[in-house]
């Protein structure tokens, strides 16, 4: 038995004391409704109505015929409400916010999608509501402030360290340290510190009850192999949660292979030789860190998984060789998303690609008689600037600079 | 040696002065001047920060301070040595400060054991609360290096008599939420916040967070044992230089 909040060796609660009352609460909390049977209802009723969920499992014909193997099935968080998954584990925070009387929500954001799934639950909700980004993801993700602005969060571009999504954490950590008596920090993915990563699971557990079922339906078995992509980890252990009992499904993480694993301009943490355990944000768990410790600039042509930290969970699988994981590099996922448009119609989103790369590198090698499931955690509108400009759109590249004339005149 | 030490000079002082500098900010030259001028200035113990990429529990004063001392390429290694230079120069007990990573990193044993090769008497890590502590004391005890445990405001009376029997030299009261560096209201309310802490521990008491003129080191007096004072001085050193900050500790007793 693992000591309450670890998961192997990994996880904890690495937090100043000023933290510990606050997480006590929130550990409590959470107890709560897990024990009541009526808040699942409750979520999985508003997820359903103010969401799409269930979202559809979606049979990839095309995409199957094209590499000759397995059948491919797509699972669609694309089409939740915001366009990601992330909106799952919002929805969960928000309802337990209530619970605990709190007024205000924090978050960090990448690549923004967390961010405005939390502007749009606190909007919904009633929440004041205040995001941290960093400087350099507010400045490639523009299109995702403006949203949050729009529905009335405050948007506080991060300038300290290297400006990305850890940096954005330390700030809504410090945040949360001072405002704590009227503030919910909904941490957007599986790590942090107790009970964050058991937390944001059981929200995001919901994507794995229903594929499980799914495909019982559509394929008439298990399938082979279940690709997520792996930032923190939410998506995956969301879609894993359904086959983890099922040890003849292979789980397949995919992280962030940026220019290439021989390279350090990555993000893989446990599919490259760079990862070592280390404790940061409030967790145990591998990071890209140099030997003293200092973190690690990290790379991905998505923001989402350009984070040098991984859930926990994840790391013990890892460690546990329950899930085996795997790297895609920036090019292989350009040309997965472009592959996944022409031949489905369906954008997906960058970090989502990361997955369907994985699954596409393997796929010729396997058999007709094999399923495999890839999670298409979020769609890919909100990355329009960077997939045309990674594809060299001369087109979009006019129109770009004849509306900058304009808004220039 | 920690609580000795306090106990000793608080009976000619009355309130001790406690400094902090982040080696290698803005260079480990000048940390290492710096040091000098609090010293002479009669400052009583001092900090120094090995500085982390992710200092969730410093404002941006300090915050800033790390990432520039980091950036300008500082090594931990570098840190021992410039703790085994100014506890061989100068005769004020020294403490580490720094975050729970750098220490793990290094390996808990080797850490505590090169801390206490350098002189250091004591290690201030925010992030590593007790429950996750059990080798990083029994390394820090085995070294004889006082882990220094936080109470906070927030921290309930169960909890405080909890951490109380973990602390080792003395206890770091943080007087309100939040990070490093921002304004602090000496009030009645802090009063009764060090009275529980004074309640649960024999150890001496210090507090820090936004400890910034000589009104707050009056207000403490006979009520902590040890004035923090970081953030305040950083700033005068990023405005004024080093000679201000020696000044600026003359003036706060």
């Amino acid at each position: 038995m693992d000591k309450p909040g670890y998961y192997g060796t990994f996880g904890g609660a690495f937090v100043p004391e000023t933290l510990n009352a606050t997480l006590e609460q929130l550990k409590v909390a959470f107890e709560q409704v897990k024990e009541d049977t009526s808040f699942w209802a409750a979520y999985q009723g508003l997820l359903s109505t103010y969401s799409c969920r269930p979202t559809p499992l979606t049979y990839a014909e095309n995409l199957s015929r094209h590499f000759g193997g397995p059948r491919i099935y797509l699972k669609r968080e694309d089409l939740n409400h915001t366009g990601a998954h992330k909106l799952n584990n919002v929805i969960g925070q928000g309802l337990l916010v209530d619970r605990m009387g709190k007024k205000r929500v924090i978050a960090e954001t990448g690549a923004g999608q967390h961010g405005v799934a939390t502007a749009t639950m606190a909007a919904r909700f009633g929440y004041s509501c205040t995001i941290y980004m960093g400087e350099v993801d507010v400045a490639r993700q523009r299109p995702n402030v403006f949203w949050m602005e729009q529905m009335g969060a405050t948007v506080v571009p991060v300038r300290d360290g290297a400006r990305i999504l850890k940096d954005a954490i330390n700030e809504a950590l410090r945040d949360w340290t001072t405002n704590m008596d009227t503030t919910h920090y909904v941490l957007g993915t599986a790590c942090g510190p107790h009970p964050y990563p058991e937390m944001v699971s059981y929200f995001q557990s919901i994507v794995g009850s229903e594929v499980s079922d799914q495909i019982l339906e559509q394929a008439g078995r298990l399938p082979t192999r279940v690709y997520a992509c792996v930032g923190g980890g939410s998506n995956a252990l969301g879609i894993f949660s359904g086959f983890l009992e099922s040890p003849e499904v292979e789980l397949v993480g995919v992280e962030a292979g940026g220019v290439g694993l021989e390279t350090l301009k990555h993000a893989s943490r446990l599919a490259s030789a760079h990862g070592s355990v280390g404790v940061a944000q409030g967790y145990k768990t591998y990071f890209l860190q140099d030997d003293d410790g200092q973190m690690l600039e990290t790379h991905s042509v998505a923001a989402g998984l350009d984070y040098i930290g991984v859930s926990p969970i994840l790391s013990d699988y890892h460690e546990k060789g329950r899930i085996r994981f795997t790297a895609s590099t920036d090019k292989e996922v350009l040309e997965a998303t472009r592959l996944t448009m022409k031949k489905e119609g369906i954008i997906s989103a960058l970090e989502s690609a990361h997955a369907l790369a994985g699954a596409f590198r393997e796929a010729p090698d396997m058999t007709a008689d094999e399923v495999i499931i890839v999670n298409l955690s979020g769609r890919g509108d909100k990355d329009i600037f960077t997939i045309a400009d990674a594809l060299g759109d001369t087109a979009w590249k006019s129109f770009i600079i004849a509306k900058a004339e304009e808004y220039r005149a | 040696m920690l609580e000795d030490y306090i106990r000793q000079k608080v009976k000619e002082k009355e309130i001790l002065l406690m400094a902090h500098v982040v080696v290698g900010y803005p260079s480990i030259e000048e940390s290492f001047d710096l040091v000098q001028t609090l010293v002479e200035a009669g400052v009583d113990l001092m900090e120094l920060q090995i500085p982390f990429s992710e200092p969730i529990a410093d404002g941006p004063v300090i915050l800033q301070a790390n990432q520039a001392a980091l950036a300008g390429g500082v090594r931990v290694d570098e840190c021992f040595g410039f703790a085994q230079k100014v506890t061989g120069a100068f005769d004020i007990p020294f403490l580490f400060m720094t975050y729970y990573n750098v220490v793990f990193k290094r390996g808990e044993e080797r850490f505590f054991t090169e801390a206490r090769d350098a002189g250091i008497h004591g290690a201030i890590v925010p992030d590593i609360p007790p429950e996750e502590g059990e080798s990083y004391m029994a390394a820090a005890a085995a070294n004889n290096v006082d882990p220094i445990f936080i109470f906070s405001p927030t921290s309930s009376p169960q909890r405080i008599n909890y951490l109380a029997r973990f602390g080792r030299g003395f206890f770091y009261c943080v007087a309100r939420k939040g990070v490093t560096g921002a304004k602090t209201d000496f009030s009645a309310e802090l009063d009764e916040f060090l009275s529980r802490c004074r309640k649960a521990t024999d150890l001496p008491l210090a507090l820090g967070f936004g400890v910034s003129s000589r009104k707050d080191v009056e207000f403490l007096r006979g009520k902590a044992e040890v004035a923090v004072v970081g953030s305040q001085a950083l700033r005068l050193l990023n405005s004024n230089g080093i000679e201000p900050v020696g000044d600026f500790f003359r003036s706060l007793r």
